[in-house]
């Protein structure tokens, strides 16, 4: 288990460092961000001295070792906008999207695991199709669409929910379902397509001979073996909310750190997109850990080698 | 041994159970009767695909949802038919007066849930006592079925345990009831030939201490000998000679079962060329209308594959489907 936990962590070591070299050489090709900044009659030399000034002038590999050197002594510089480090920048909006990822994690499973097991127990019917459409529907929508049109249906039109930005439990209401409705299709069709597996297994037999009820038998012999696959895939769902989370929180104004990976790459504030990828990768590969180890927990037999 | 003359626990009436496929209609199981007495440990014989596991899970009431049904036939429990009974009174009956033990033991106990857990389940659907209680009898009914030091054995997982431990575990789970009748489905196929005969054995002691009655199904002649008290041979979707195990192994009547007997390797006597059956059995798809086995028999008449021959009986207790024994 320990020896599992440090190759984990190496590996991810490993990554972190091709993430920020692609993601330091990537952003430099949208362009620079002092033509975003300066007004349209500045002068040549104030370019100048305002390149000099946010450390964009020298050779480009020479501004990468810089940041290497920098990123290795845990800096990750300053966000040209805003003018504060911009780890700082990614924490103080962090706690706001996390404020809305686990509702949207729990509207997905909420909905997604009981009808992934109602369609396995209509299978072939009209109950399978219409969950099977939901789950096509949630696949197909982007979030930039759905949040678009919950907006139009329940703040324009009908006027019972706010548009946007935070504040009182009202207005999580829509972000929230426009960041989960991707996930209930993932979950539903995961867990339909697991218990269709496990039903036919011969420990479900066996829990019907004992004369347990249906109930017992689906809910829980079935359906806790079919959750073990949903599990692994819970690391790349978690992943799939926090881009999600980019289109959802710009659409509603939400001030967390999608809307600052959007505004980040809308300047070319290079220290901050750099340092929230970094920071975004580093938070993906310690939840993937996290359901790894969490996973020998709910399957018994698995022990991490 | 048995009492034939008692009123039998189980009865199985003229069953038909089939499989209504988009390629037309499999009859698994096609007129099968036979009776099952307090006491009695009744072998169904056959090679597979004959119906015998269809068989049994049509007495469960548990056979593959959409597909198979059972058309046609009673199934006597204690004198009731249990075919009429309503899912949730087949609930109450599974477990405490009918049971089953499955093929493979490696697949039969959930991986995710204790043994324990998947014992306690048991009892506590029957008696609803209270946990102390429930738990006391699970580590009781484990003992029973020889599992060692079972206070910690009960906590462990099914993979923590070997193929033999995995099947006794079933089988105290199966019988934690106290059923009157116990479906055993091939229980030692999936078991090394060492435990075999160690879980036979069991099962033949506490057969012997509860005084249930036993349906063994088996393809192995072996395994019939030395467990059962009557035979019956099944051949597709039919039984086609029923006995006590003496008058079947000393008198088989029916060309297929003398063929079976035949082709069971010998261990004394000179070695000769292993006896195998010609041909192969019919499509259960297409069932011929006359005797099931006249493609394949040596003595196969005209009649035979024109008309099904009834029981005749060969001596008390002892009849067989041929028209060979219309003569005698």
């Amino acid at each position: 288990m320990k020896r599992y936990i440090v190759h984990r962590l190496l590996q991810g070591v490993v990554l972190l460092c091709l993430v920020g070299t692609i993601v330091f050489f990537l952003g430099r090709l949208t362009g620079n961000p002092v033509d975003l900044m300066l007004p349209e009659d500045a002068t040549p030399e104030d370019r100048v001295s305002m390149i000099k000034a946010l450390g964009l002038d020298g050779p480009l590999y020479r501004q990468f070792f810089i940041f290497v050197g920098n990123a290795l002594h845990g800096d990750l510089g300053m966000s040209i906008r805003m003018r504060q480090p911009a780890t700082e920048a990614f924490f103080s909006r962090l706690p706001n999207t996390l404020a809305i990822i686990p509702w949207s994690i729990l509207l997905a499973m909420g909905v997604g695991i009981p009808l992934g097991v109602i369609a396995a127990l209509n299978r072939g019917n009209v109950l399978d199709r219409a969950a099977g459409t939901v789950a096509v529907l949630g696949v197909a929508t982007p979030g930039f669409f759905l949040g678009i049109l919950l907006i139009f249906v329940f703040s324009v039109e009908l006027g019972w929910l706010p548009s946007g930005r935070m504040g009182g439990p009202e207005h999580y209401v829509l972000p929230v379902i426009t960041l989960g409705a991707f996930l209930v299709a993932g979950f539903m069709r995961l867990v339909r397509s697991s218990m269709l597996e496990v039903m036919e297994s011969e420990f479900v037999k066996l829990a019907r001979i004992k004369g347990l009820s249906e109930w017992v038998v689906i809910w829980k012999h079935c359906l806790r073996n079919a959750l073990i696959p949903v599990l692994t895939l819970w690391g790349v769902f978690v992943g799939n909310l926090i881009t999600g989370a980019i289109i959802t929180e710009t659409v509603f104004a939400w001030p967390g750190v999608g809307r600052l990976t959007y505004e980040a790459v809308i300047f070319r504030d290079f220290p901050l997109l750099q340092a929230i990828i970094i920071l975004k990768s580093i938070l993906i590969l310690s939840i993937n850990l996290l359901v790894d180890i969490l996973y020998a927990y709910v399957d018994p037999r698995i022990r991490l080698t | 041994m048995t009492e034939l003359d008692s009123e039998p626990v189980l009865e199985v009436r003229d069953l038909h159970t089939h499989f209504f496929l988009r390629r037309g209609v499999v009859k698994a199981v096609d007129g099968v009767s036979f009776s099952l007495h307090k006491g009695e440990v009744l072998g169904l014989v056959g090679e597979s695909g004959c119906g015998k596991s269809m068989t049994a899970l049509s007495v469960m009431r548990l056979l593959p949802k959409g597909s198979a049904r059972t058309v046609q036939g009673r199934v006597l429990l204690h004198g009731e038919d249990i075919l009429t009974r309503s899912p949730r009174e087949m609930r109450e009956i599974r477990g405490s007066q009918i049971s089953m033990i499955l093929q493979d033991p490696q697949t039969s106990l959930n991986p995710v849930f204790t043994v324990g857990e998947q014992l306690r389940e048991a009892i506590f659907h029957r008696t609803h006592g209270r946990n102390k209680d429930v738990m006391r009898e699970a580590i009781e009914a484990l003992r029973r079925v020889d599992i060692a030091a079972p206070e910690q054995r009960i906590g462990q997982f099914p993979h923590q345990m070997s193929g033999g431990m995995k099947q006794r575990v079933v089988g105290a789970i199966v019988m934690s009831g106290q059923p009157g009748v116990l479906i055993a489905d091939e229980p030692t196929t999936a078991l090394d030939v060492t435990i075999q005969l160690q879980y036979l054995k069991l099962l033949q002691r506490l057969q012997r201490e509860t005084g249930m009655a036993i349906l063994f199904i088996t393809h192995d002649f072996g395994v019939v000998a030395r467990m059962c008290d009557r035979v019956a041979v099944m051949y597709a979707g039919r039984i086609v000679e029923c006995g006590t195990v003496e008058q079947v192994f000393e008198n088989p009547s029916h060309p297929y079962t003398r063929a079976l007997i035949a082709s069971v390797p010998k261990m004394t006597g000179p070695i000769e060329r292993l006896y195998t059956i010609e041909g192969q059995p019919p499509s259960l798809m297409d069932l011929p209308v006359g005797c099931r086995f006249a493609p394949r028999c040596p003595h196969a008449e005209q009649r035979c594959h024109d008309i099904y021959p009834p029981a005749f009986a060969v001596e008390t207790g002892h009849d067989a489907h041929c028209w060979m024994l219309e003569a005698e």
